[in-house]
């Protein structure tokens, strides 16, 4: 026995290192017939350990104060070692996350991966977004930023929105009656620890969930249904070395996009480091167009699509919150015999073109001042947002779906 | 209480504040070359001229100016003028209150403003200034209607003056003339502006020379990676069918 195996075997009888490693690596098995969809799960995992070093990093010397940190940021951008490396690896960091995402939720809907036995798996993803949102909007507060003041302020003030108890809600949120230093250190606060402990502990339970019932694959069909002599699925191959060599090659085409921009573009034409952010914060002067950032502008469109009703802009607060609620249920709302797009009937196809449609359309309204033809444009597409899941029960049952093929199909 | 009040009344103006700065007008192409080093040490030299009096740099340290291929020496004989020492940033002396007071708003400061406003933005805006008798500083500006800042290079460029011309019920100005000319021409009062703008834009991030060139190295080291792994993923998954 070598000198490895022994310290292996001492560190087995008091931990379970090599059944965890085989569990969740050399033994777990995935389909092996995985498309260029299924690189966007290990992404986003990628994107966050990203994120949280580079953040540790940039915690080391950003001032959480309103008369210090715009300018503690500059300082980090050019009187720090690879600072302003750092800070555009996190700023890109923050919009890659949501384009990752974002995909990684479109594969979802194509492949049905939130369909039984994985609607737990859904439910925890849908979290992780929700949770991902709070930590950007509030870390996009830290520059203090003419944006990041405006942008907070808008937003906070939506709560206000709420009847009756709204204008205290918004000031028990900003710790003041407008966003200030309390604010400031209290995002921040939240920024750096409260919402990552929540994000890492609900990607723990994302990939729980997902080992214990085993991956979804293009097809849509359970590889776990074909087992050999010896319990493994006839289709599926060990996630490590298989997977890992795979997730490398996108690792890298994934990490030349994200240097492409940090090194050439880190601003994105505005999208990710607005131009009026390099002016800082200041409570008496209102930007003439305050929009959010891009990976928000969708729920924004919907919330000003909806008119104020009894002159509050409650409803539209609703309809904002109610368009991301409704994510959690999709696991119930669809009906279909198939999972995949594969199988799925023209009518599945259709509704999922204009969701897709209707998402970005929104997204690229939401961008712009409001007009009252971007309104009615912004009105449509929400309403087909909200069809898109509410009609979903009657148009998955009735659609003419194609036999699944009883297993994977390359 | 009185804090909300004075909020909730700022809110309500917003509008009416917004519009008044958020005309757009016709902008020049900023000639910007952060690979011309003599335009951005002549470009250091105006900002330390004509714009370090009454607008500070506050992240931008005098040290950092070595970038632009000058020596500390060659910084402290002819950019440091009241002692500062280079490893300071670049400060003013005004204070926020006296800027208030002498130009009913405070000089920005500097150090970002090309990546807020933009360089052409900056170019066409240095070279818009003209007589305006009714401004408190004698000065006005086409793209900064009513802005707070008298032309500090008036001297350089001489001094312009507005030509109307009727669109439906209003006068609007066409164009600016000369009328008394400065010590140097327009077209080397454009270079001038080009050197001062360039400068500002290289000061909005001294770091983007140095990124652009690591951007190269990291980009072909990843394409080199790219090759392996995926040569190692086939290898690996020849026997997968």
């Amino acid at each position: 026995m070598s000198a490895l195996q022994k310290v292996m075997g001492w560190v087995d009888d008091r931990f379970p290192l090599t059944a965890t490693y085989k569990a969740h690596l050399s033994e777990y098995y995935a389909p092996k017939n995985f498309n260029f969809w299924y690189f966007f799960g290990s992404l986003a995992l990628l994107v966050l350990v990203l994120q949280i070093v580079t953040g540790i990093f940039l915690t080391m010397n950003y001032k959480p104060d309103a008369e210090l940190a715009f300018a503690s940021v500059e300082y980090i951008m050019r009187d720090v070692d690879w600072g302003w490396l750092i800070r555009y690896m996190h700023s890109t960091g923050a919009s890659m996350f949501f384009v990752v995402v974002y995909l990684h939720m479109f594969r979802g809907l194509m492949y049905g991966s939130y369909r039984k036995p994985r609607e737990l798996i859904w439910i925890f993803g849908v979290l992780i977004y929700l949770a991902l949102m709070a930590e950007a909007f509030l870390g996009y507060l830290l520059p203090w930023g003419q944006m990041s003041y405006w942008g907070a302020q808008v937003i906070v003030n939506l709560f206000a929105a709420v009847p009756f108890i709204g204008e205290d809600l918004s000031i028990w949120i900003r710790g003041d009656y407008v966003i200030s230093d309390a604010t400031l250190n209290r995002f921040f606060a939240f920024h750096v620890i409260a919402l990552p402990l929540v994000l890492i502990a609900l990607v723990v339970v994302h990939l729980v969930a997902l080992h214990e019932v085993g991956s979804n694959n293009p097809d849509g069909v359970e590889i776990k249904k074909h087992k050999d002599a010896n319990g493994i699925p006839l289709d599926g191959i060990p996630f490590h070395p298989y997977y890992t060599v795979k997730d490398i090659v996108g690792v890298i085409v994934f990490l030349m996009v994200f240097s492409a921009i940090v090194f050439f573009a880190p601003e994105m034409g505005g999208y990710f480091l607005e131009a009026n952010n390099f002016v800082p914060a200041d409570s008496l002067k209102t930007p003439a167009h305050i929009a959010p950032l891009w990976y928000f502008t969708p729920f924004y469109a919907i919330l000003r699509a909806v008119p104020p009703m009894f002159g509050s802009q409650f409803p539209g607060v609703v309809a904002m919150g109610l368009s991301i609620v409704v994510l959690f249920f999709l696991p119930w709302l669809d009906r279909s015999k198939v999972k995949s797009i594969r199988y799925r009937g023209p009518i599945y196809k259709i509704m999922l073109a204009l969701f897709l449609v209707s998402f970005i359309g929104l997204g690229y309204l939401g961008l712009l001042p409001s007009t009252p033809v971007a309104t009615i444009f912004a009105q449509v597409f929400s309403v087909i947002y909200f069809l898109f899941f509410l009609l979903m029960p009657w148009y998955t049952s009735i659609d003419k779906t194609k036999p699944e093929p009883e297993r994977v199909t390359g | 209480m009185k804090r909300l009040k004075n909020f909730l009344f700022l809110l309500a103006a917003a509008p009416v504040v917004a519009f008044a700065s958020g005309a757009s007008v016709h902008l020049d192409k900023a000639p910007v070359n952060l690979a011309d080093q003599d335009s951005l040490q002549r470009g250091a030299r105006m900002f330390v001229n004509y714009c370090l009096n009454c607008h500070s740099a506050g992240s931008m340290r005098y040290s950092r100016l070595q970038d632009l291929g000058l020596t500390e020496d060659q910084i402290k004989e002819n950019l440091l003028f009241a002692g500062e020492k280079p490893g300071e940033t670049m400060t003013v002396g005004m204070t926020k209150a006296d800027g208030k007071a002498w130009f009913g708003a405070t000089p920005p400061d500097l150090s970002v403003i090309a990546r807020s406003r933009g360089a052409d933005w900056l170019y066409t805006y240095l070279r818009s200034f003209y007589r305006d008798d009714t401004r408190a500083t004698g000065w006005n500006n086409t793209v900064f209607d009513k802005v707070g800042m008298p032309h500090v290079m008036w001297n350089l460029q001489g001094e312009m003056v507005p030509l109307y011309k009727k669109e439906g019920e209003h006068e609007v100005i066409e164009r600016l003339e000369l009328a008394k000319p400065g010590s140097v021409t327009l077209a080397e009062y454009d270079a001038m502006v080009g050197d001062l703008v360039n400068y500002l834009v290289w000061m909005g991030e001294p770091a983007q020379v140095q990124r652009k060139q690591l951007g190269v190295i990291v980009l072909i080291f990843l394409a080199v990676f790219f090759v392996v792994a995926y040569y190692l993923k086939k290898e690996f998954w020849k026997d997968i069918h």
